[in-house]
Formats: C-alpha cells, structure tokens, sequence
C-alpha cells in the first residue's frame, strides 16, 4: 500500500484529527492533533501493520506557536514501510497521552523526551528523569536552554 | 540465629563493574538468587550531543558520532552522512567506489563490533580463551581502521558526499586477505564455545523473548532476527548500494542467548562475503560527489584551484545549508537499527537531531528478560543484548 493509501485511510476514519501532510525526499509525515493520539497510533498499529515504533521524540519551534512537536517514527516490518506522525504540543499546556500502552517501547522514548524536552506524558507508568540526574532542573534539548549549561558564560573560543 | 525469612535482598550492580559493559547501573531486587525486579539507570556517560549538534554544522557533527557506539564508529559515520546526503538529496550523486568503500568499512565495523561482543559475553561467562583469540582478530581490523583514517577507534573516516580519503595503495589485498582468514577464525571460536557443555548450560533457554515482546518492546538487529522475525534494513530498505550483494540474512527461532551467538557468529561469516564482493566490484574512480556547494574538496585542489579554496573556505567557516524538512534515516548497524532524524530550517546547523540507538531500546527489554530468573543470567542477558553506552547515553 502506497504511503498515499495509507495517508487516505486515516483521514478516513479521523477526518477532524489530521491537519497536514507533507511529502519530503519520499517520506510521509501525517500532522495530526493529539487529542486522539492513542486513537490514531492503536489503528496504525492494528488496521496498517506499524507494529514497531521506531523512535519518538520532541522538537522545539520557540517562538512559534504551538511550540513543540511530538514525532512519532513508525515502521512496519510486514511491508518495510516507513511513515512519520507529528503532533503539536502547546508550551502552557505542555502534555500528551503516552502511546506506552500501544508500544511498550514508547516506554524510554517518553521518560527520554519529558527529560531532555519537559514534555508530559499523561498516565505514563513511570515517569522519571532517564538521562539527566534525578534532581536536575530544566529541560536541556529546550531552544532556551544554554548550550553551555545553567549559570556559565558562553564559550567564547579560544584565547590565544 | 536468624530465623528463615522472606524479606527481598536489593543489589546494586554497577555502575562500576566490569560486566555491565561500561557505567550502566542495574538496582536487582532479588529473593534468593531470584531475580525479582531489574530496575536500570542510564545516563552516567551522557555528554549531551544532540544538543550539541544543534550548535555545530553539518560537517563537524561526524566526529561527534564517533563517540556513540564507540566499538562501531564507522557505522555511526556512516548513518549520519546518509541522513545529511538524503536531506541534501544528493543520494543518487554519491561515486560507485565511495559506496562500496563504505560497505566494506561498515561491514569490517560490524564484525569489529561483533568481535568485542563475542570477546565479552564469553569472558562474563567465564570462557576466557575466547577473548583473547577475538581481541586477534579485531587488532586486525583496528589497525586497517588506522591505515583508512588515521585513528584506531575514533574513525571519522566518512564526509558528506563521499570519503575523507581514498583506500591507500595496497590495502584493498590486506582487506581481502583478512576477510578470507575470517571464517577460519569464526570456526575456531565455534570449536571452543558451539558444544562446550558449560557454555550451553549457560546460554540455552536463558533470557528468552518471543517475536511479539520483541517487537513491542521495539529490539530491533541480530536480537530480533534471533527471535525469528526475518528483517534486515540492508536487504529491506537497501542503502550505499547494498542491493548489489548476495548475502543472506539469517534467522533462528528459539529466541534464547545461544540462537543470538549463533546468528551473530553467522552475520559475521555473511560480512566476510559482503567484503570480498565489494572488493571485486571495486573500481577506481573518484570519491567524493560533484556537487561543489556541499562537498569539501580535495585537499590538492585546495591548494592549486582557486574555486576550489572559495569552496572549501565557505563549506569550512560558514557550512552548507540544506532545504528546510525532515528525514529519518535507519542503517543496520551491528548492535540494530540506528536512525537519525534530521529536522532542517534552512539554515547551517540543523534544527534537531534526533539519533534512535539500538542499544538503548534494546536494553529497555532487559527487566522482562530477567525477572523471575537467576541472577548468574543477568550477566548472560546483558552481553547477549550487546549494549554500549556511549550509543545510551549519547
């Protein structure tokens, strides 16, 4: 089934959820609200075979609004077939339904990207720092995140 | 005297320990010697590089990638500059003999990655012989990895659109020699491990994990082709030319650590074949791509071709600067999938990197591969999941 199909099956059975689609070096990537994420991800997985979620991550757009993005990276290993799923996230609101109860691997991925990006993931079954150390404040993949860490002046370059 | 309780014991395994395969901290709750709960820490070894990145051009990120699964560096290197040349959309660009170079680097990266692997899951176990015939055979492929770039472990040996460097003169014979002792060698470490009963008690039925676990806990790599699911990105979703080769991808079905050093013995024999195809098919011919804007030039042309300074000084001071959009790029890296996810605002740097380790969502299995079993497995389990945490933590 071409990524076309796929694309049109969705906005089948939730026309009001998907808000774009962009084509980009022969990849899919489907936008959709995250209202009725869980939703969206149980019918990939049951009803188009994307039973491996490969990777799910944040990314910040500071200044735009909403201002993150969820990234859901699929595959389906009957098919060899990639696609990707984007959801937006509002900076005052910054939460999200864990899809862990689709793919446990979502698991790690969501611990991962509440850490690093200070996403939520409601009802996650253990939501604690992975990465950084359990008393560490901030969330460093932010845009307003020094590179340089909290509280340092910026590297100027070398001196001599 | 203590009276007979049932009180669990909590054990702190690590991060200092030399089977854990680097700083990884396992906290086991154990009842007896009955693993009850496995609860694993990570992030002692994180240095941040995808925040990094983001902060850094396209170009000087590929040393950065060196760093992650460090056993494997040239597989890293070369998931990063596929995803830049897709991004670029320079794919189709890429010269016939920087394609098969790379295949012949990755594939030595794999059995250099195996060999570590295989080295330390049987010291774990307690076969000690074994390591030092694999460390051998991997100071081979080390010091090829230092004739092709200069460094032993910390490569950096592939460029966007091509290689740093041609192969020097004469090395092509030393690689196909290597790769013809190869599967002599692979027998050898069968002879002291296959039907060594110890070896078998210790291996056979431990840490099982069916397809379906498997795949929903996301184990991608010789992990999931040990649990029977016939998948391998380089035959599936072919890259630099790997459609070209005729290798086979095996499979096994008992799910267990000895299926997983089976097949990973069997990936190693089908690498040597890959090598000494790529070999026969290697022609000379250029190495970089001609696509002047993105593509560092060649140190000679440097210095006698003005345009070419014009462009290595604007590549190098100011850095290329890629369509906006967004990419994911999977290799079959020795360990698993490894993908970057390439996010592009148009400018020099890119907007997010987003790198998928395999070891990380591997070792999220490990807690369901343990528990309920003895504690002498977790060793077994944690080198048959063959985890690095330079890739975890990142």
């Amino acid at each position: 089934m071409s990524d076309k199909a796929i694309v049109e099956k969705l906005k089948a059975k939730f026309a009001s959820e998907v808000l774009d689609v962009v084509e980009f070096r022969g990849e899919t990537t489907i936008t959709v609200n995250k209202g009725q994420i869980v939703d969206i991800c149980t019918f990939m997985r049951d009803s188009l075979g994307y039973n491996l979620l490969c990777d799910l991550c944040g990314v910040d757009y500071m200044g735009q609004s909403p201002r993150f993005m969820v990234v859901y990276n699929l595959y389906n290993i009957t098919t060899k077939q990639r696609i990707r799923i984007k959801a937006p996230v509002a900076e005052e609101n910054a939460n999200i339904d864990t899809v862990s109860t689709v793919w446990s691997t979502a698991n790690w991925h969501e611990r991962e990207c509440w850490d690093l990006m200070g996403i939520n993931f409601n009802n996650h079954p253990d939501m604690r720092r992975i990465l950084m150390p359990a008393d560490w404040e901030g969330h460093p993949l932010r845009k307003d995140y020094p590179v340089q860490g909290p509280d340092r002046e910026p590297y100027q370059g070398r001196l001599s | 005297m203590a009276a007979n309780t049932t009180e669990t014991m909590t054990i702190n395994m690590g991060p200092q320990h030399p089977s854990t395969h680097g700083v990884l901290q396992l906290i086991l709750e154990l009842d007896g010697e009955i693993v009850q709960k496995a609860t694993p820490h990570i992030g002692f070894l994180h240095r941040g590089v995808e925040k990094l990145s983001e902060h850094r051009t396209y170009h000087q990120i590929i040393p950065l990638t060196d760093r992650l699964d460090y056993l494997a560096p040239m597989s890293n290197n070369l998931g990063y500059v596929l995803a830049v040349e897709k991004l670029l959309g320079i794919t189709d660009d890429i010269p016939e003999r920087a394609e098969r170079v790379r295949v012949i680097m990755a594939e030595l990266t794999r059995l250099k990655s195996h060999l570590v692997w295989l080295a330390c899951h049987a010291l774990d176990i307690g076969a000690m012989t074994v390591f030092l015939y694999c460390f051998r055979e991997r100071e081979h492929i080390t010091d090829i990895y230092e004739k092709v770039s200069g460094a032993r472990m910390t490569s950096n040996y592939f460029r966007v659109g091509g290689l740093s460097e041609d192969l020097p003169e004469g090395l092509d014979s030393e690689i196909r020699a290597f790769a013809e002792s190869m599967p002599a060698h692979i027998d050898e470490y069968e002879g002291l491990l296959t039907g060594n009963r110890i070896w078998q008690k210790r291996t056979i039925g431990v840490g099982e994990i069916s397809a379906e676990d498997a795949i929903d806990i996301g184990i991608t790599g010789p992990a999931l082709r040990a649990s029977g699911v016939d998948w391998d990105l380089r035959r599936d979703n072919p890259y630099s030319g790997y459609e070209d080769y005729d290798f086979e991808v095996p499979v096994r079905t008992n799910c267990d650590t000895f299926d997983r050093y089976k097949l990973r013995l069997d990936e190693m024999r089908q690498s040597s074949r890959i090598i000494l195809q790529a070999l026969d098919k290697l022609k000379p011919g250029p190495i970089l791509a001609d696509c002047p804007k993105v593509v560092l030039p060649p140190k000679q042309d440097v210095v006698n071709n003005i345009e070419s300074l014009i462009h290595h000084f604007k590549i190098i001071t100011e850095g290329f600067k890629p369509e906006a959009g967004e990419i994911y790029q999977g290799v079959e890296a020795p360990k698993g999938e490894l993908g970057y996810y390439l996010v592009s605002d148009g400018s020099t740097h890119p907007f997010r990197m987003k790198i998928r380790p395999p070891s990380f969502v591997n070792l999220q299995a490990l807690p369901q591969m343990v528990e309920g079993k003895l504690l002498a497995d977790v060793i077994a389990v944690i080198g048959t999941l063959d985890i690095v945490l330079g890739e975890i933590d990142r």
